[in-house]
């Protein structure tokens, strides 16, 4: 029973002289002990720095999807990997309007359906103003419920406009802006390539790098579906859905691919010349990449992290031959082996701990220094409170493991041969 | 021959045909060859003798840094021989304390550190250490100097210190390993007069020396060669009065 109380208490005091002691070591040789940690802070550093993008970028793209709503699905022909058509030009695999008809019937999974043409890049005036290159639109009325991007003056498209085929249109504030049009610009009319629209309403500015498509330089006009058909005869035509729920969007896709490729002739055994692709299925692949990103980001922190190792246990090496002497004194006036041990060990460990306290600092600027770039998607990042506590295990254990041979080394040293040692 | 007589005083060590054998290849020197040795308390004893002789393998199995190959060792009644490294160690902390020719300081540390150092070892806690190292930094006469680092301390100081390191466990023996052999004469004197001061309070000595004014000052005087000791003398002139200080070379190391 004694030794069950006295045993912890003896370890803790052990332990804490020998933090101790290490703390006056690494302060007596302090430009060898920076240096020797430089491997540790490297590795430490880039590990939280890469933990802190990844974690940012995953924040950023979740905000974004949760803007889209998660049960989105986007449908664009594209060439298949393999088979005849792996070559073919848009043109050949274009989605025509029909290919679409009765879609909702056809797919119970599916709750609202919307077709989206891009007619083209466009000239757009208003008076003596004008400006070039403005992308325009054609969208059902269900794309703006899906892709929720609010009206904030005037309102949204709507069925009537769609079957009367209205010269009506959507603009977003910087055209607004370009065209000098007042800020209430509702029933003003502006001119694209020569035909006369109406704006009905004002949409909020596009959240940057969303999905679909967003350039912040370049402008949009959404005007009625068919009327955008009006304008250009044969236009891209791409289709963004909604599933019922979360839970049915898988059966979801799959009865769009059934329904298309009976609709697009594909025959059994031919790849799909479209794709199908949910805010799931893009989350779920996005969320594979960082996690080969972070393994592969952890390898390459892991070898930094032995190269330190090696560091530590070289300079562990050399203090313990260099105190040899005191480590014969210490046996002499009754040091056992378990207590030198644990002092060269400590010392490891402290000098690695160190070395993660300092590399956790510099991964906070490199995550600063990282978040405040523009354009790269990295302003969310941040260092999760786990990934510092991984960091610190991650030194204590290359602490331990290459202090281990320097330390038993010391402990094994005979007190009389050590006591000669020059 | 003439042989000590202590009847009425405690033992403190016996050695029993204490053999040392190294082996060399397929040679075995014999550093030690079957030593019978009483050791009684109070008692100030040099070992003397030619390099060889075997007087530091004799320091090295009293001061439990060494086994015995073979033959009994006892110290405070505990035979040492069959004792684990672990026990061994304790030995050294609790009942011996080592003197040695360069006093053995660790440099980055004030003298009180130094001091306290080997408490650190043994069940004590951090106001036992300082209390008892300032007491023995006091005994020594380096009451005012506590804080001074070694390199801010003279030769004889230092060696004070490890005079006062060796003295804080209050070990049953201080053994001495040529503990003037890098001082000059006049500090030799001063550390001298401390071990007899300390003999005088009661403390057990033994000390190497090949130096004869420095065995004078001890009360029994042992000389060994090859292995053996060859006369165990006790010695009653007063140190005072041999003023033998001109056969050492003056200031061979500093």
């Amino acid at each position: 029973m004694k030794f069950v109380i006295q045993a912890p208490i003896a370890f803790i005091r052990l332990t804490y002289q020998s933090v101790y002691l290490a703390l006056s070591q690494i302060w007596a040789n302090k430009t060898r002990s920076i240096l020797t940690t430089i491997g540790i802070v490297i590795g430490v550093a880039s590990v939280t720095a890469v933990i802190a993008a990844l974690t940012g970028l995953k924040a950023k793209v979740l905000t974004q999807v949760e803007t889209l709503g998660t049960n989105s699905i986007f449908i664009q022909p594209r060439t298949p990997k393999t088979g005849p058509l792996q070559h073919a030009s848009w043109w050949t695999i274009r989605f025509k309007p029909e290919h679409f008809d009765n879609l909702l019937e056809h797919c119970p999974s599916v709750s609202q359906f919307g077709r989206m043409t891009w007619v083209g890049n466009y000239t757009v005036s208003h008076r003596e103003k004008s400006v070039e290159n403005v992308t325009v639109r054609g969208t059902e009325p269900a794309v703006h419920k899906i892709d929720s991007r609010p009206v904030t003056i005037g309102r949204p498209l709507s069925v009537i406009d769609e079957m009367q085929v209205r010269q009506v249109c959507l603009i977003d504030p910087k055209l607004r802006n370009d065209l000098r049009l007042d800020r209430d610009c509702i029933g003003q009319s502006i001119l694209i390539s020569h035909n006369t629209f109406y704006i009905i309403g004002v949409l909020e500015p596009r959240p940057e790098n969303a999905f679909g498509g967003g350039n912040q330089e370049q402008s949009e006009i959404f005007i009625p579906y068919k009327t955008s058909l009006k304008m250009q005869r044969y236009p891209f035509i791409m289709a963004i859905a909604e599933s019922e729920s979360a839970e049915v969007s898988d059966d979801a896709l799959a009865e769009i691919s059934f329904f298309l490729r009976k609709t697009r002739n594909i025959k059994p055994g031919e790849p799909d010349t479209f794709e199908v692709m949910s805010l799931q299925n893009a989350l779920e692949t996005f969320n594979k990449i960082a996690l080969m990103v972070t393994m592969v980001a952890g390898g390459i922190v892991g070898i930094s992290l032995l190269v330190g190792g090696v560091g530590i246990m070289n300079i562990m090496l050399v203090s313990v031959s260099e105190r040899t002497r005191e480590i014969g004194l210490r046996k002499a006036v009754g040091a056992k082996k378990t207590a030198i041990l644990t002092q060269f060990l400590i010392e490891a460990i402290v000098l690695c701990f160190f070395g993660g306290l300092v590399g956790v600092g510099f991964g906070h600027l490199l995550t600063k220094a990282l978040s405040s770039i523009p354009k790269i998607q990295l302003d969310m990042a941040y260092i999760p409170l786990w990934a510092i506590g991984l960091s610190f295990a991650f030194a204590g254990t290359v602490g331990i493991f290459f202090g281990m041979f320097p330390a038993i080394k010391a402990a094994k040293l005979d007190p009389i041969e050590a006591l000669r040692h020059e | 021959m003439q042989t000590v007589s202590n009847k009425n005083r405690k033992l403190i060590i016996r050695l029993q045909d204490v053999e040392r054998i190294y082996k060399v290849g397929v040679e075995s020197i014999h550093a030690l060859g079957g030593i019978n040795l009483e050791l009684y308390e109070n008692e100030y004893v040099a070992v003397m003798g030619p390099s060889g002789s075997g007087k530091s393998t004799l320091m090295n199995v009293l001061g439990c840094l060494d086994r015995a190959t073979s033959g009994s060792y006892e110290l405070d009644g505990e035979n040492t021989t069959k004792m684990t490294d672990a026990s061994l160690a304790r030995v050294r902390n609790e009942r011996i304390g080592f003197v040695f020719q360069s006093f053995e300081l660790l440099g980055q540390v004030s003298a009180l550190k130094n001091v306290e150092m080997p408490l650190i070892y043994s069940k004590n806690g951090w106001w036992t250490r300082r209390k008892r190292a300032l007491s023995v930094l006091e005994r020594v006469g380096l009451g005012d100097r506590v804080k001074h680092k070694p390199n801010q301390l003279s030769g004889g100081e230092k060696q004070r210190v490890a005079i006062a390191r060796a003295l804080v466990c209050n070990p049953s023996i201080l053994l001495a390993d040529e503990p003037t052999g890098n001082l000059d004469s006049k500090t030799s004197d001063g550390i001298l007069q401390l071990f007899d001061q300390l003999h005088q309070e009661g403390q057990t000595i033994i000390l190497v020396t090949h130096e004869d004014y420095v065995s004078h000052h001890a009360k029994r005087i042992i000389h060994m060669k090859d292995g053996h000791i060859c006369s165990d003398l006790s010695n009653n002139r007063d140190p005072r009065n041999n003023a033998v200080t001109q056969d050492r070379k003056p200031e061979e190391k500093v």
